[in-house]
């Protein structure tokens, strides 16, 4: 009898359970890198969603990381609708076949995208730079070019470098006066890479190296480096908590992030419909107030506030001497040169 | 057991011993069963699982897979010139079934690996297949990436149709192989891995001796402290134990860094003029996982400490031993089984150091856990992770079998 009856209760429990969870909407689950970066989206992005679509968003964090995508995708539960990431991984996961194809009739023409920026995986967002930094108030003399950052007897100190060949290689063409345009062409040759590596090691003894995002701003607050290079956000963050780092618009180099759709997400079409709403320009261009990073859709980067705008990267009078990043150079040759950095480092 | 077993079996029916273990049979079988359970969750969540992991580390299946046509196609290629058209035939074909089946990056990733570039080589004809114009392959295949008249290319390809390759393992000890398949030593600046394992035995034995120094004294106090003094030094040793790994390395951030706690200190003291680089060190890296294995070194030590007889030293002063010799003499190699067991811990657990290393280590500080991190996550290259996995767990196997061989089982008492 007590046995029934608790069959009973059990059973009216599922089904009252069953029945709530199909009249609330179900939130979508949208996936970013945390952070400062994180929070921009939110107030600008997230908190709007709602109320336009009618479904909430939970949000969740990670480090970037592509094995975590591929663990949860493999283990047959995807449980993540839409996931920031940034360009190497839509390579890499596009290639892999993790994420769902992109039905870019769902999210706007995309003629509006900047060249690059859009793929068959991945719907660009956001363009962000690594420049150079420094802090006004040490400097009496300051930087203004990128050649700067090797010019140890203008600007004696010690000089902070994300712990990474992808960029480091680049800046020391670019100051050693190869063109944007020759970069990866001079990089793709033994000598070129050669005399990428000879050029660093001109401040090679100097060098702190930075792996975070977050510890370029500290490395100048503390002092413990004359300039580093940095991520644009970062540095914009640290001088709205009362910094005062400059940055150097030259020779920046430039990359982008994507929304993608993990491959086996629930509703493929909601997803869809949330990275529709998510880069339609005013919500786009929103991202600009709280976080300098340019909106890569043409139409959205119009609607950012002009006082917004000079901070961007894409802005043109930062743009003249820029370059854009070539996932598609370290996908291929990433392997073999991060070896070569790793021996380098350790000499 | 086994001792009065043998005294007393010279002196029974043989046919005594064999009925008392029939006897005991469902005794054993019983215990047998109650530890079942938790062997059966060993094998499926720990031993299984990382065998399985291992096998990547010599895995190949990605040529014979995507290209079974080619792999039979250069079956008779005797790997001198550019193979015939038959085989640019062959390629064609399975790169077409390949795109169909979003294959072609997954080979292009694994040929990359060998040879920088072939990632690109493989997408761009593959994105070209439907532009060829009818007649001979090879020349259009020529046209787009001249590479592919080489017979180097080739050998890479055939070398690669056998679904094992030693390509992982022999890379993670800087070796590789030439076009013929023979093994050679890889370029100097690509040869990292065995510096790699060197720094990670090295740091490991500066942490063993380190916290041998610190941890053997400490034990010796507590084991001659009245009881309630003991009680709480031993408390103040477990304390950081029950602290998170990652909490105690944050903390050690915060004391190294330039700005650091150290550093003032120092400053205000007037030691030093300027502020010391002690993040991003080995100095560091060192002192923190000393401090994090110190505990692991110092309850084995303290254990066998505790079981000598406190008369035993005053016995050998009374018979006229010096203070210093009765210590080294007497009682010191008795704490050898703890000792032993102590640095074994230490080193085995430090040759795995991961989080330590990244936070507080400089790029010449990490160790080969960092690295196994890396292949994991952001390459996705499962192969060299677990190549090097293999060559981590090899190492540490070795170094035990060794220390047993040293030291001899029975004189390791871990608590």
């Amino acid at each position: 009898m007590f046995r029934k009856r608790m069959f009973l209760a059990a059973t009216t429990l599922a089904y009252g359970l069953a029945l709530g969870a199909a009249f609330a909407a179900e939130p979508i689950s949208v996936m970013s890198f945390g952070g400062a970066y994180q929070e921009a989206p939110r107030k600008a992005v997230f908190s709007a969603y709602p109320q336009a679509e009618g479904r909430p968003v939970s949000e969740q964090e990670y480090g970037g990381e592509i094995a975590k995508i591929k663990a949860m995708i493999d283990s047959g539960n995807t449980t993540i609708d839409v996931v920031d990431v940034d360009a190497p991984t839509l390579l890499q996961g596009c290639d892999e076949g993790i994420f769902e194809q992109i039905d870019w009739d769902k999210i706007g023409p995309k003629s509006e995208w900047l060249a690059g920026t859009t793929s068959d995986c991945g719907v660009g967002t956001i363009v962000y730079a690594t420049i150079l930094s420094f802090d006004e108030q040490k400097l009496a003399n300051k930087p203004t070019k990128l050649a700067d950052l090797f010019d140890l007897k203008t600007f004696p100190g010690k000089r902070g470098l994300w712990k990474n060949p992808a960029t480091n290689l680049e800046f020391a063409l670019l100051a050693d006066g190869v063109p944007p345009g020759e970069v990866y062409k001079t990089l793709a040759t033994p000598e070129g890479l050669d005399r990428a590596f000879a050029k660093l090691d001109t401040i090679k003894n100097e060098i702190v190296w930075w792996e975070a995002g977050a510890q370029a701003p500290q490395l100048l607050a503390s002092g413990e480096v004359t300039m580093t290079t940095a991520w644009n956000g970062r540095i914009f963050n640290a001088n709205k908590e009362g910094r005062t780092f400059g940055i150097v618009w030259d020779n920046q180099i430039l990359d982008s992030n994507y929304w993608v759709i993990p491959k086996g997400a629930k509703d493929v079409t909601a997803s869809l419909d949330f990275i529709h709403f998510a880069v339609e320009p005013k919500i786009l261009a929103g991202i600009a107030k709280y976080i300098p990073y340019g909106p890569v859709r043409s139409t959205a980067a119009a609607e950012v506030a002009p006082d917004d705008a000079k901070n961007l990267p894409t802005s043109p009078a930062n743009l003249t001497t820029s370059l854009t990043l070539d996932n598609g150079f370290w996908a291929d040759h990433g392997d073999e040169i991060r070896k070569r950095f790793t021996t380098w480092l350790s000499n | 057991m086994a001792d009065t077993m043998s005294l007393t079996a010279p002196y029974t029916d043989p046919g005594l011993g064999a009925a008392l273990r029939r006897a005991e049979r469902p005794n054993r079988l019983r215990a047998l069963a109650l530890a079942l359970p938790a062997l059966v969750f060993l094998l499926v969540t720990f031993a299984a699982p990382i065998g399985v992991f291992l096998t990547t580390a010599v895995r190949n299946p990605e040529v014979h897979e995507i290209l079974p046509q080619t792999t039979v196609a250069l079956e008779g290629w005797d790997g001198q010139a550019t193979p015939g058209e038959e085989v640019f035939a062959a390629l064609a074909a399975d790169l077409a079934r390949a795109r169909q089946n979003n294959t072609a990056a997954t080979l292009g990733k694994r040929l990359n690996y060998e040879s920088p570039g072939m990632r690109s080589r493989i997408m761009s004809v593959t994105r070209k297949l439907d532009g060829f114009a009818a007649g001979p392959l090879a020349p259009q295949f020529i046209a787009i990436d001249a590479a592919w008249g080489q017979p180097d290319l080739w050998a890479i390809i055939q070398r690669n149709a056998a679904p094992v390759t030693p390509y992982y393992l022999l890379t993670s000890v800087d070796l590789g192989q030439d076009a013929a398949g023979g093994i050679v030593r890889v370029a100097q600046d690509q040869a990292v891995f065995l510096d790699i394992l060197g720094r990670t035995l090295w740091i490991a034995g500066l942490v063993t001796v380190a916290t041998l120094l610190l941890g053997f004294p400490t034990a010796y106090v507590i084991s001659l402290a009245p009881a309630r003094i003991a009680g709480f030094l031993l408390l103040m040793v477990l304390l950081p134990l029950w602290t998170s790994l990652l909490v105690r390395t944050t903390a050690w951030v915060v004391l190294l860094q330039t700005d650091g706690v150290i550093n003032q200190v120092l400053l205000a003291l007037g030691l030093t003029s300027e502020k010391l680089q002690l993040m991003l060190t080995r100095f560091g890296t060192v002192t923190a996982m000393t401090h994090i294995q110190l505990p692991f070194t110092i309850l084995p030590i303290l254990s066998v400490m505790k079981t000598i007889p406190a008369g035993q030293l005053r016995a050998a002063r009374s018979l006229g031993a010096p203070a210093f010799s009765a210590f080294w003499r007497v009682y010191a190699p008795q704490t050898l089984p703890g000792v032993a067991a102590g640095c074994l811990m230490t080193f085995i657990l430090s040759l795995g150091y991961y989080i330590t290393p990244a936070l507080v280590g400089g790029p010449r500080d990490q160790m080969i856990s960092n690295f196994i991190a890396t292949y994991i996550n952001r390459d996705l290259n499962w192969g060299m992770a677990a190549a090097l996995a293999c060559l981590l767990l090899f190492m540490t196997l070795s170094i035990y079998l060794l220390f047993l061989r040293l030291v001899g089982a029975e004189r390791i008492k871990l608590g």
